[in-house]
């Protein structure tokens, strides 16, 4: 019985060319656990490697190999499953998920079926228009990741590598709550972050660490579930989007032309921007999930849960509420801050006893500018907290104006070293002496007797003076008291 | 010199300490009575070079002190246990040339205490089986003979390679491993003591699994005391194992005082089944008079499940073994047929890979856990191991240890039972103490009318082996048994 | 419950174990004498019954999280029936 938590939204039906449709989503993510070695055997769990390294006779599934589990794997379950506020099963069992394929060496997947060790939470998304959504989590579990077969390495046979093979992952199952590509492309941005900040994921999506399984429903506004296909591994939050309004897309053709949408497994095609049904030789799968007996139930006990608990990091959402309390942050400023707890830091440092605006603009426009530009991120940055903080210090004692701390910001990106003494050094303040403005800004009218004039009926003009001015003082003068003595010597309000 | 192969283990231990041979004299004796014991077929790989060597290596340490428990003892192994660089097949031609690059944590526990290796000995493929018919290298042939008869009969199953070797004396012990009766009943069938201890007391890692759940290995010896000594050695606790459990092991000898006064034994009624052998309820008889006479105190139980083992049993160990053989599939070892495609190959490598018997259980075991099936079968199956296990633990408040007969019957010959189901029921006194996990000892108390060995069997509470070993004693030296079958190799 | 040679075919590409056209009514026979023994369990109450979860009564052992098996390819490919550089090679996957 799936409940429909949603209200329909009207700014999100697709126009078809009958009437409105709804889409309906709900993902199945598979997070590669952050740890170092594989669920059940202690071979690395490292991404890449020479083919078949991180490999023991266990993931080889030698004769008369057996599975012991990674404690540490079972804690990150936990931990995820507390960072999505959801009820952890203090007993869950891991089955066996039979199936063949040459990458899975067993002949079955150790998976969780009917027990999985955390059970239903949530987890919530801003959206612009809307605001808070809350997405129903289903379940999360643990199981084994397959190793790799690579087809195109011969024409006639495939290569295979099991050193992914045994590797733990979580399955986190949704409910179907989500109404909108953005609404599954927010959802799956949040939960990386959120695993991010937990360390249980480090959701590299390019190297696999993270991969969703969509299900794709189209229905009337409010009306009966509609039959769903299920979009297999799509590995990039970009892709996911352009394959949901496809898959909505095509399913509304179909129902509009009167037909019955399949219940299928599709694949996206990157290049064409389009889902193709998986066509292969077998029906329906028979896992014939069973309870592995190599293994016994998994209890957790309230020790452990508490301890995990009691080390958990500052979540996104509460950051995000703090920050902008704290620092008066606009809703957008602190989600782009919240983005990864090294940025969320780094701005704390940098805010610690300045203003929080004035940290939040040099943080975000400035650094976070120029980092993406070259590709690099906060761990990179060559400007450190204290040094930012610094420039943000400079500017707000009115030693330099804020055109000359961008100049500053480039010479200690790429020369390093500290601010005040740079401004020192190269003599840099900003001149604030009025007698001194007073001077340049006399000879400049002196010198444009004509220009003064004109002033007086083209107030725009007096731009012209101010970069005059700082010119003339080699950028230093203080903007505010050359407007300020301009306007009066010129008789400009 | 071959006296030397007449010797027990624990004889030929204090042989070897007397330094009256050595251990390289004794591990020659057996290599020449295995190669002229080859019509038995007990052994698929004959490792006489490798066995050499070690027995010089146990010869040096019996010089310098260092001796270990089983210091130059000469064994068999199963086919079912990896030993590292030797033929390890299960006896299937599904693992052809399959070569370990590691040993079974049992073979290595041997290994380690000085054990020296004979070879690899024959089995039912994937220890499915109760008479070794079934094993790719052709079938074992029992030493024994019915009276004035040399019709070839079988040793019994799956560890009917173990038991023929044991008893006709070209091992001075071996290695088995017990599913539904696999070390038990061919012990039954060839007078020799077999043990399959409480599920979790051994290693399972490394012996290729059949089902996981109910696999035990265990050793086979020529009497209590001997498989006493090799029990101790081959169980320990292993962190590769989830299943096995992190108690010590206990001295198992030095439980055999032989005293089992006030000890209450207990008599399961339903295993007085139709048609039983009167010669096998007469041992059973006998067998409770002879604990009664030492001071134990003998009562009947009721464990009202036990008909109900052997056909759980045939839905559970199928289930899992479908599921543990799915790795036998031509990708990373063994049998591949070469086909253009891999879903042909997987179905052409299993089908010529497996045996009959294999692909019988593979597919009964596939259907019981298939979709609309595995309530009504896997389920209720294990819901039945559990009605079975609460039975042994109801009686446990009244009784220690229980005595029944080991097998409904004596050695037959092969061939003569053809239907499946009569097959199973071999084990059909054995298959409860691996249903409920149980310890479990068969040892030789009586001869048949046909002068074939009889077995009656102790089943113990859960870590109880030391119970099974001294009333085991008590049976071995009161029954008087000390036949052995006339060489006719 | 009794299997028909159409489930036995079934069964059959489920367990990737080909049986010959030929081989099926015999194999159906064989399969339904074992399944009609097994009928008999029908006779037990089990209403109200745990299934069997652990046969042994311990809490399950955990590792740590450490590196502590693998970097031994050769090991891992030295029974291998075909390889080619640490690769397992199959015949093509039909996807």
């Amino acid at each position: 019985m799936i409940v429909d938590t949603r209200t329909p939204d009207p700014k999100k039906f697709i126009k078809g060319a009958t009437g409105d449709w709804e889409i309906v989503i709900g993902m199945e993510v598979h997070a590669q656990v952050s740890a170092k070695a594989k669920l059940f055997s202690g071979a690395s769990a490292e991404f890449g490697g020479e083919p078949n390294d991180h490999v023991s006779l266990v993931d080889a599934a030698m004769p008369g190999m057996l599975p012991v589990i990674n404690g540490f794997c079972v804690e990150q379950a936990v931990r995820t499953g507390l960072g999505l506020k959801a009820e952890i099963n203090r007993y869950s069992v891991f089955d066996r998920k039979n199936y063949f394929y040459p990458d899975l060496p067993q002949g079955y997947q150790i998976s969780q079926y009917k027990q999985p060790v955390v059970g239903e939470g949530t987890e919530t998304i801003d959206m612009p228009d809307e605001g808070r959504v809350e997405v129903g989590i289903e379940r999360l579990h643990l199981e084994q990741d397959a190793g790799k077969s690579m087809h195109d390495q011969h024409p006639s046979m495939s290569f295979v590598d099991l050193n992914r093979s045994g590797c733990a992952l979580m399955e986190i199952v949704s409910k179907p709550d989500m109404r909108s590509a953005d609404e599954a492309k927010a959802y799956v941005s949040k939960l990386r972050t959120i695993m991010r900040y937990l360390g249980t994921c480090d959701g590299n999506m390019e190297q696999g660490s993270l991969r969703a399984d969509i299900n794709v429903s189209v229905r009337e506004p409010g009306g009966e579930f509609g039959t769903r296909c299920e979009i297999k591994n799509v590995n990039s939050i970009r892709f996911m989007g352009q394959a949901i309004e496809y898959e909505a897309r095509r399913q509304i053709g179909i129902l509009e032309d009167g037909g019955t949408v399949d219940q299928e497994t599709r694949l996206f095609d990157a290049r064409s921007g389009e889902t193709r049904s998986m066509r292969s030789k077998e029906e329906a799968h028979d896992y014939r999930y069973f309870p592995d007996p190599d293994l016994l139930p998994l209890q957790i006990d309230e020790a452990m849960i508490d301890d995990i608990k009691a080390s958990l990091p500052e979540l996104p959402d509460e950051k995000k509420a703090r920050l902008i309390a704290s620092y008066s942050l606009s809703d957008y400023d602190a989600d782009i801050l919240i983005g990864e707890q090294a940025s969320a830091d780094f701005f704390e440092l940098v805010a610690k006893g300045r203003d929080g605006k004035a940290a939040a603009n040099w943080v975000i426009n400035e650094l976070f500018g120029r980092l993406n530009k070259e590709g690099r991120g906060i761990s990179d940055s060559p400007v450190s907290a204290d040094q930012l903080g610094a420039i943000v210090d400079l500017i707000d004692e009115g030693t330099i104006s804020g055109k000359i701390a961008k100049e500053l910001f480039e010479i200690v990106w790429q020369e390093g070293g500290d601010p005040r003494a740079i401004v020192e050094d190269r003599g840099m303040k900003q001149v604030t002496d009025t007698g001194a403005i007073e001077a340049a800004i006399d000879e400049i009218i002196a010198a444009n007797a004509e220009k003064a004039e004109q002033v007086k009926d083209k107030p725009n003009m007096i731009g012209w003076f101010v970069g005059q001015v700082m010119k003339s003082t080699g950028g230093k003068a203080n903007p505010q008291a050359v407007n300020q003595i301009l306007r009066d010597k010129l008789g400009v309000e | 010199m071959s006296e030397l192969t007449e010797l027990t283990i624990s004889a030929a231990r204090e042989g070897l300490k007397a330094k009256s041979f050595s251990a390289v004299e004794l591990t020659q004796a057996y290599v020449t009575a295995v190669e002229r014991a080859r019509i038995l077929n007990a052994y698929v790989k004959e490792t006489p070079e490798l066995a050499l060597e070690m027995a010089k290596t146990s010869d040096k340490r019996l010089a310098t002190g260092d001796a270990g428990p089983l210091e130059g003892i000469p064994l068999g192994i199963k086919d079912l246990f990896a030993t590292k660089g030797v033929h390890t097949q299960a006896c299937s031609h599904i693992l052809d040339g399959f070569k370990p690059t590691y040993n079974a944590t049992v073979t290595q526990n041997l290994f380690d205490d000085g054990a020296v290796m004979l070879g690899k000995l024959n089995m039912d493929e994937f220890a499915m089986g109760s008479s070794n018919e079934t094993s790719y290298y052709g079938n074992v042939i029992n030493p024994w003979r019915r009276k004035d008869s040399n019709v070839a009969l079988v040793p019994g199953g799956s560890s009917g390679g173990s038991a023929s070797a044991v008893a006709a004396h070209i091992c001075a012990g071996a290695t088995g491993t017990d599913t539904g009766g696999s070390i038990r009943q061919p012990a039954a069938f060839t007078g020799t003591v077999g043990i399959k201890p409480t599920y979790g007391r051994v290693s399972r890692w490394g012996i290729v699994a059949f089902a996981s759940s109910l696999d035990q290995a265990g050793p086979i010896a020529r009497d209590v005391r001997d498989s006493a000594i090799l029990l101790k050695s081959m169980a320990s606790p292993d962190p590769k194992d989830t299943t096995c459990v992190d108690q010590p092991v206990p001295d198992y000898e030095a439980a055999m005082t032989g005293d089992i006064r006030g000890l209450r034994v207990g008599i399961p009624k339903e295993y007085r089944v139709d048609g039983m052998p009167g010669d096998i309820d007469a041992l059973w008889h006998q067998g409770a008079d002879m604990l009664k006479a030492r001071g134990a105190e003998v009562v009947e139980v009721s464990l009202p499940h036990t008909k109900y083992a052997l056909p759980a049993y045939y839905i559970v160990a199928p289930a899992e073994a479908s599921s543990n053989l799915a790795r036998y599939d031509g990708v990373r070892y063994g049998l591949r047929v070469p086909s253009d495609d891999i879903t042909e190959m997987y179905e052409r490598t299993r089908a010529a890979g497996f045996g009959p018997e294999v692909i019988r259980r593979v597919l009964i075991g596939t259907y019981v856990l298939s979709a609309g099936y595995y309530d009504a079968y896997y389920v209720k199956a294990q819901k039945i191991r559990t009605l079975i296990k609460r039975d042994f633990e109801e009686a446990w408040s009244r009784v220690d240890v229980m005595l029944t007969p080991a097998t409904p019957s004596a050695a037959f010959a092969p061939g003569e039972i053809t239907d499946p189901v009569r097959m199973y029921l071999n084990d059909v006194f054995t298959v409860t103490v691996n249903m409920a996990g149980l310890p479990g000892i068969a040892v030789p108390a009586g001869l048949s009318d046909e002068g074939l060995p009889l077995a009656l069997q102790l089943i113990g509470r859960p870590f109880d082996e030391e119970t099974l070993f001294r009333t085991a004693q008590v049976i071995e030296e009161d029954s008087g048994y000390s036949a052995h079958p006339e060489v006719w190799w | 419950m009794s299997v028909d040679q159409t489930t036995v075919r079934r069964i059959a590409q489920l367990a990737r174990i080909k049986v010959k056209d030929e081989d099926l009514p015999a194999l159906e026979g064989e399969l339904n004498v074992i399944l009609d023994w097994i009928e008999m369990l029908n006779e037990v109450d089990i209403d109200g019954v745990e299934p069997m979860t652990a046969v042994v009564e311990t809490s399950m052992k955990k590792r740590k999280d450490e590196i502590s098996d693998g970097a031994m390819p050769d090991s891992i490919m030295a029974n291998a029936p075909a390889s080619d550089d640490h690769f397992f090679v199959v015949p093509k996957v039909v996807e």
